[in-house]
This record gives C-alpha cells, sequence and structure tokens, in this order.
C-alpha cells in the first residue's frame, strides 16, 4: 500500500509538472503538442549531467546540477517551438508532432553516439545513474521520499500565484483568450506567448527528468516518455486548465500509472488474474473515458491554436 | 502576357518539398558530424545511395523490392494521414490503426489460417473501428482527435502484444513465420516478383497502394463525397450552413482513414516480410512516418506515392550507415527535421507569392510610366 502511494505520487509529479508547463503555453495562445519530445530532451539533458557531473558530486549540488541541465536543455528545445509557431505561424500541430518525433530520436543518436564512442560493441541506447539516484531520494521509514514531490509541489505553487496574482500571468492569460485585445491594450503578445513557450520548456524538463528517475535506475531513450507527455496534455484538459485541478486530476492519474508498476502487491488483483498489460493500457483508457466526460464543455483558452497575426481583424 | 511559372501552386509545392529534403539531409549532416567528423559524408551517403550501396545489378534490384514493400504500407499510413488532414483532422491515430490492422491479419493467418484477402479485410475493418471511435469522440465529444489518436495508440500497441502471444514462436518472441503457419495468408505476386530478381516478398502490395492513392486522388478532386469534405475542412461552419452533415462527415473520414492505415498492417505483414515482436515497447514508427511522407507530398495523394518512397528509401538507407560510429535511428531524425521543416512550407509559398506580386506590381508601374510617357511625346 505505501508503496502504491509513493508511487502514485512520484507520477502524479510527472504529470502535475508538465501539465503546468502546457497550462502555461495554453493560456498564452499555443498548443504545445510537443511536450512529449521537451521531456525527452529535458531528461537527456539531466541524465547526461548526472553522469559527466564531477567526481564526488553528491546530494543537494548534483540535484541542483541536474535540473538546472534539465530545465536549459528543454527551454532550448521549446524555442524551437516557439519560432516556428509564434515568428513563423507554422501549424501547431505539425510542429508539435515534429518535436515529439525528434525528441526520441535525437535523443537516441546522441546516447547511441555516446556509448559507442567508448565501446565499439555497445549499442544500447541506456544511460545508467544507479549512485546518482539516490541523492534523489530521502528514505523515511520504508518511505522513499523524492526530491521532485516537493519540487512538483512548489511548481504547482509557483504556478498557481504567478497565473492569477501577476500582472504578467493576467497578461500572459490575456494573450490566449482574445490577442487582438491584448495587443491594443499596449501588451506584446509576441513576447507573451514566448515567455509562455518557454516556460512550459522549464516545467517539461524538469517533468522529464522526474520521470526518467521515477522508476527503475537506467533509462532506454528509444522508448521515449511513453506518451506521458500526451496524459499530462489530458489531465490539463481535465483540469480545465486550472492549476488547482490539474494538481488533483495529476493525482488520479497517477494512480492508475502506479498501479501498473505495484499491482502485483495486492492479493485481491492478482486473484483476479488480469494480464499485466491491462494495467499497462490502464492510465490511456481511463483518459480517453474521462476526456469523453469532460471535453464538452471546455474552458480552454479562446485563441489557442491561431497563429497571431497582427494585421488581422 | 506570359504566366510566371513561380506562380503554379504544384511548382511551389515541388520547390517547397524540395527545399524541405535538401534542408533535412544538410542538417542530418551536420549532426553525424558533431558525433563523428571522420565517417559523416560517407554515412549520409549511404543513407541517400540506399540499394546502391551494392555494386551488384541483381543485389541492387532486389533490395529495391526490399524498400517497395515497406514502401507499400507506409503509402497507406500517408494516405490516412492526409485524408483525415483534407477534413481538418490530423490523424496521429494513424500508428495505432495499423498496429491494430497488423494484429487483426496475423491473428486471422496464424490462428484462424484465414485465406489473404478476408485477412486483409478484417485488418481494414479493425483499422476502421480505431479511426470510428476518434471520430466519434471528436464530433459528439469534442475531444481533440490527436490526444485520443495517441491514447488509442498505446492501447492498440498493449492489446496487440497480449493478443498475439497466442501465435508466438515458443523459443523467440516473434510470432510465427507466414511461410509455416499461414501460407494461405500471403499475398499473391502474380509474377511481379520476377521483375525485382525473385525476391519473394514482393506481391501485389506494391501496385494496389498505387492504385489506392490514385482512388484517392479521384474521390478527392472529382467526386460530391470529397468536395464536401474538403469544404469541411476548409471552414467547419459554412459546410454546416450549406447543409453538409459535418458530422457525419467527420467521422466518415476518420474511417477510411483507420481503414487505410490498417490495410498498411496487413500489406507489410501479409508479405512475411517481418514477424511482430511481442515485447514490442514503443508504437511502429511507420505511422508516424506517414505524416513525414504526407506533408512532403504536399498534401496530394500522388505526391504523396514519391513523397512515401524517399522516406523509406532513406529509413532503409539508415540500416546500412556504418554500426561502430552512427546508429541507424539517423534516418528517423532526419523524417523528423523534415516533418518540422514542412511547418514551414505554408510562410514560404506565402513569401513567395508576395514576392512575384511585388515584381509583377513594379514592373506593371513601369510599364505604366513607359506608356504615359510615350503618349506625353505624342502630344508634343
Amino acid at each position: 500500500m505505501l508503496l502504491l502511494v509513493q508511487y502514485t505520487l512520484v507520477f502524479a509529479s510527472v504529470l502535475m509538472l508538465v501539465a503546468l508547463g502546457g497550462c502555461f503555453s495554453e493560456h498564452s495562445g499555443v498548443i504545445n503538442l510537443g511536450l512529449e519530445g521537451i521531456m525527452v530532451i529535458g531528461a537527456l539533458g539531466g541524465a547526461l549531467m548526472m553522469r559527466y557531473a564531477p567526481e564526488g558530486t553528491v546530494g543537494f549540488p548534483l540535484v541542483m546540477l541536474t535540473l538546472i541541465a534539465a530545465i536549459v536543455f528543454a527551454m532550448a528545445y521549446s524555442s524551437l517551438l516557439g519560432v516556428a509557431c509564434i515568428n513563423f505561424k507554422a501549424d501547431q500541430t505539425i510542429v508539435g508532432t515534429a518535436l515529439n518525433l525528434m525528441g526520441t530520436a535525437g535523443a537516441t543518436v546522441i546516447v547511441k553516439a555516446i556509448n559507442t564512442a567508448e565501446d565499439v560493441n555497445n549499442v544500447s541506447s541506456t544511460i545508467q545513474y544507479i549512485d546518482q539516484k539516490k541523492s534523489f531520494i530521502v528514505k523515511i521509514g520504508d518511505f522513499e521520499f523524492s526530491w521532485f514531490m516537493l519540487i512538483a509541489f512548489i511548481g504547482l505553487a509557483i504556478a498557481y500565484i504567478v497565473l492569477y496574482k501577476t500582472k504578467f500571468g493576467l497578461r500572459l492569460m490575456a494573450c490566449g483568450e482574445h490577442p487582438q485585445a491584448a495587443d491594443s491594450v499596449g501588451i506584446n503578445v509576441y513576447k507573451m506567448r514566448w515567455a509562455g513557450v518557454l516556460i512550459s520548456g522549464v516545467y517539461g524538463g524538469l517533468g522529464g527528468i522526474c520521470y526518467i528517475l521515477s522508476g527503475v535506475s537506467e533509462w532506454k531513450f528509444e522508448n521515449g516518455v511513453a506518451g506521458f507527455g500526451f496524459l499530462a496534455l489530458a489531465v490539463m484538459i481535465f483540469g480545465q486548465w486550472k492549476p488547482t485541478r490539474i494538481a488533483l486530476a495529476a493525482l488520479l492519474f497517477g494512480m492508475f500509472r502506479a498501479l501498473s508498476n505495484v499491482y502485483f502487491g495486492f492479493d485481491f488483483l492478482m486473484s483476479m488474474n488480469i494480464p499485466g498489460s491491462v494495467y499497462n493500457m490502464m492510465p490511456y483508457i481511463i483518459s480517453l473515458i474521462i476526456l469523453a466526460f469532460t471535453s464538452k464543455k471546455s474552458r480552454a483558452p479562446k485563441a489557442e491554436g491561431i497563429p497571431y497575426d497582427k494585421g488581422q481583424r | 502576357m506570359k504566366k510566371n511559372i513561380l506562380k503554379n501552386n504544384v511548382v511551389q509545392s515541388l520547390i517547397a518539398s524540395l527545399s524541405c529534403i535538401i534542408l533535412g539531409l544538410f542538417i542530418g549532416y551536420v549532426v553525424l558530424l558533431f558525433i563523428n567528423p571522420e565517417g559523416a559524408w560517407e554515412a549520409i551517403i549511404t543513407v541517400i545511395k540506399n540499394f546502391f550501396t551494392y555494386t551488384k545489378h541483381e543485389a541492387q534490384l532486389k533490395n529495391l523490392g526490399n524498400t517497395l514493400v515497406k514502401t507499400a504500407p507506409l503509402l497507406m499510413c500517408a494516405l490516412s494521414v492526409l485524408f483525415a488532414y483534407k477534413v481538418g483532422l490530423f490523424n496521429i491515430g494513424a500508428a495505432g490503426q495499423y498496429v491494430a490492422g497488423t494484429c487483426a491479419a496475423l491473428y486471422a493467418a496464424l490462428a484462424w489460417h484465414w485465406s489473404w484477402l478476408p485477412c486483409m479485410i478484417f485488418a481494414i475493418a479493425s483499422g476502421a473501428v480505431l479511426g470510428a471511435i476518434v471520430g466519434v469522440l471528436k464530433s459528439y465529444c469534442n475531444v481533440n482527435e490527436v490526444i485520443s489518436g495517441i491514447m488509442l495508440n498505446w492501447i492498440s500497441l498493449y492489446t496487440t502484444n497480449m493478443i498475439l502471444n497466442n501465435v508466438k514462436e515458443p523459443t523467440s518472441p516473434y510470432t510465427y513465420q507466414m511461410a509455416s503457419h499461414g501460407r494461405d495468408a500471403v499475398l499473391p505476386s502474380l509474377g511481379i516478383e520476377k521483375l525485382f530478381n525473385g525476391n519473394k516478398y514482393v506481391s501485389i502490395a506494391i501496385p494496389l497502394s498505387i492504385l489506392i492513392a490514385i482512388i484517392i486522388a479521384i474521390v478527392l478532386d472529382k467526386t460530391k463525397f470529397g468536395y464536401e469534405l474538403k469544404a469541411t475542412g476548409n471552414n467547419k461552419n459554412a459546410a454546416k450552413y450549406c447543409g453538409m452533415a459535418e458530422k457525419r462527415n467527420t467521422i466518415l473520414s476518420l474511417i477510411i482513414a483507420g481503414g487505410l492505415a490498417g490495410l498498411g498492417g496487413s500489406l507489410l505483414y501479409q508479405t512475411g516480410f517481418e514477424q511482430w515482436l511481442c515485447t514490442a515497447s514503443s508504437v511502429p514508427g511507420m505511422g508516424f512516418n506517414g505524416i513525414a511522407a504526407t506533408f512532403l507530398g504536399g498534401l496530394d495523394p500522388i505526391g504523396t506515392i514519391f513523397a512515401s518512397y524517399f522516406i523509406q528509401h532513406i529509413t532503409t538507407g539508415g540500416a546500412y550507415v556504418d554500426k561502430t560510429m552512427y546508429c541507424s535511428q539517423i534516418s528517423d531524425l532526419i523524417s523528423a527535421i523534415i516533418i518540422y521543416l514542412c511547418g514551414f512550407v505554408f510562410f514560404l509559398k506565402y513569401a513567395m507569392n508576395k514576392a512575384i506580386a511585388a515584381r509583377e506590381e513594379k514592373k506593371a508601374l513601369k510599364e505604366k510610366a513607359i506608356a504615359e510617357k510615350a503618349s506625353e511625346g505624342g502630344e508634343k
């Protein structure tokens, strides 16, 4: 049971962080379908930092370095979305999809290149970080507290305050609702949208590194992040683009994802004799059903997905 | 007055696609340079050359056949994405529909020993069912088709692993060989294989896929149904006010798109070219490469035929690169870069049209000025 709580919290942290990232981007008016790719690149940055951090870096400095690397990588990557969708008015769906494919393929190419350069026979796309992972976890009894739970909570608080209590956040949201009106009162829509996209990069990168550190002690980059970026988007829609509701939605989705990791720990679940694949499918099925019921009266920002053109009425 | 050739839409699409390809390959080359500058040029040439790396003519033909065998399913996935895109929908679920088609075709062939045509129809039907789910969710529940498509991709991957686990070889994680357990389901070849030096995987799949591309082109351009679909894609509300059933059209187009992708699964796995890996942990890239082919083909069914071949050509070519330095995923990276660049095509066309218009205006002004001068001279 404790294990279920622990995994639920870890996966909920991932989903919450990424969904908040999507929330910032969509409130500024850009649909960020590339979150999956941004997560992968963030994870790559963090994993490389863990591997190449100077010998003997442990504990807090290592955690900080890893997080910063993940954020920098993911932000740089999300700017590809910004350039295409804000400055060149490209189709946000195409570019987002391209970012996802490019993220997984690019990360695989880079990691494989590093592995083969060290040992010609090593063609795996895995980075190992057994020792480094220990820095991220504090044991409280049997419960493994991960720093990411705290980070997710701080991220949530920051998102709430920034979006609702600051001038910047309110302006950002105006750009997603009615950019022309925002422009007419002197808000630079392009800048605001850039801010939204870059912030979503920060959150996406944190979510990515959190995801690959959540389960096992090594990660195969060929697998990307297994649709987590899209699960996060489902969480965001279920959370109606509001940070606090997103947090609750993330807990729900996180629990279903956690079940597939720990279902064999429950006697009554085991006695039902359901194949493991069904548990793997669970989060996706649940999100489809939930989306079917909640998308009808969606509170999506009105102008999301439409490139802003100054000359347009 | 002579018409400017650059104004032609087809020519513009061609220029845009070619520049995407060249830029994509160039960026891929730069990435290779970063990894290992020594073999980069050779590697990128290998990717472009694909089967030409073989010196013998027979081997070249045989490997051209292999590339074509995989082009057929890719073309189906690309057509699936294209068909939905005409109605304004982004069918990223093509990957899952392809998997569902594979599952249906393989299970019917290996467990029930059906013959090839029923297997194929079963595959089309299961792809269409997935497409229908996306369509119904989209038109009645307002669920974003990209998100539901991705969810269904993962659901169908896990379901397929679970179902095909019943027909897998006892000693390996792969499904049974088509040649031994599903001989009736192997697609007939009608002698086409002789063109490719007796490549036994070459079958009617290749001409069939091209035929379907042509049919799609005719349906979209010459029929009332195609016109309604395109009208719905251009402006949903306008189409609705003109009395077109936009909900029905949305669902119908996704059913057809799903069927096409499902057929793709059947066209590859019923040749026996590949066996399904029952422990697959990621959705096959075929459906995603289809997206690249669609946009590279300028959203035109005939253009898509060539684009599909190109994408498959470099994907297969990636398998030949020197494995001690690079990995085959470099071609996935190049096709992803090409999709990204395709996002800029709209802007490129816009810039081209603007430049032409500006030049013509200048020319017209000049002519006017000359004419005025001439008339002034006459008055004197």
